[in-house]
């Protein structure tokens, strides 16, 4: 009696496999399907804090390393680079000068008065795009910008798009951070170069 | 010298490194430069002018590097930008 049930009980789980195989599969294959959706969703546009503060800490530290304590001084406390044109300084007479500010138009200004000359749009898309993103972190885009200014001005300027002031920089905003500048550099003269802390 | 890349979502990213004065090395870095600027990079060589003012070069081939760059940093080609670029 024993060996009938247990021979039974075989062949009702054989039939029992036979009949929830084809849906376990498609069950399989449908969470499988659905979870490889899911990490695709994630790598193309996936936003991730940690991941993009890390970087962008990275980008500080290159930044740091490759512009003049100034100007790095300058980027920390205020959020933008002043570059002079024609890679001159203010003692080799510069007329005129740049602002760069991350993921925003090069802004070209008269230091003597304020004045807003131009914007010049420039962006540096990585096509790869390697976490969903072409945009560089921030301070790499200023980097970008200002070893692409410093080292071919001219070049830059006519890759870039041109366009008059307040396009997508409010005058405002350029004017408030100049006044801002001088502030800076009154206080910065007034301590000592020496005397600022490090970041 | 080494070969840094900026990178979306990453920042620099470590391309090769190496020593210039040993052959194998160098052409292993010659190799990874070559293969940054066929994938639109530019190629820039932080330096600093005997007045202590820092600037940066742009190079269009490995042997536009001066021989005691410490390093070449890459980054895509600049673009006309638009409305995209603001946040």
């Amino acid at each position: 009696m024993w060996l009938a049930l247990g021979t039974a009980a075989v062949v009702l789980l054989a039939l029992l496999w036979e009949l929830a195989r084809p849906r376990l599969r498609r069950e399989l294959a449908n969470r499988r399907a659905a979870a490889a959706a899911r990490r695709e969703r994630a790598a193309q546009s996936g936003y991730d804090p940690g991941r993009e503060r890390r970087a962008e800490q990275r980008a500080r530290a290159l930044l740091r390393s490759c512009v003049e304590e100034e100007a790095w001084s300058m980027y920390r406390d205020l959020g933008f680079l002043r570059v002079w044109g024609g890679l001159g300084d203010r003692a080799q007479g510069a007329s005129y000068a740049y602002l760069i500010y991350p993921h925003k138009p090069i802004v070209a200004y008269l230091p003597q008065t304020g004045e807003m000359l131009n914007e010049y749009c420039v962006a540096f898309p990585d096509h790869s795009r390697p976490y969903g993103s072409a945009r560089l972190p921030d301070s790499d885009d200023v980097l970008a910008k200002w070893m692409a200014l410093t080292a071919d001005e001219r070049h830059l300027i006519a890759e870039a798009n041109m366009h008059l002031p307040g396009r997508q920089i409010d005058p405002e905003r350029v004017s408030r951070d100049l006044v801002r500048l001088a502030a800076w550099e009154r206080e910065r003269a007034g301590r000592g170069a020496d005397s600022v802390p490090a970041a | 010298m080494r070969l840094l890349r900026l990178k979306p979502g990453h920042g620099e990213i470590v391309v090769a490194e190496g020593d210039v004065e040993v052959p194998e090395q160098e052409r292993e870095l010659i190799e990874a430069f070559r293969r940054q600027l066929d994938e639109g990079m530019c190629a820039a060589v932080p330096t600093e002018t005997s007045s202590g003012r820092r600037e940066a070069e742009l190079v269009k081939s490995f042997a536009e590097v001066p021989r005691d760059a410490e390093r070449v940093i890459f980054f895509p080609r600049a673009a006309g930008g638009a409305g995209a670029m603001s946040r």
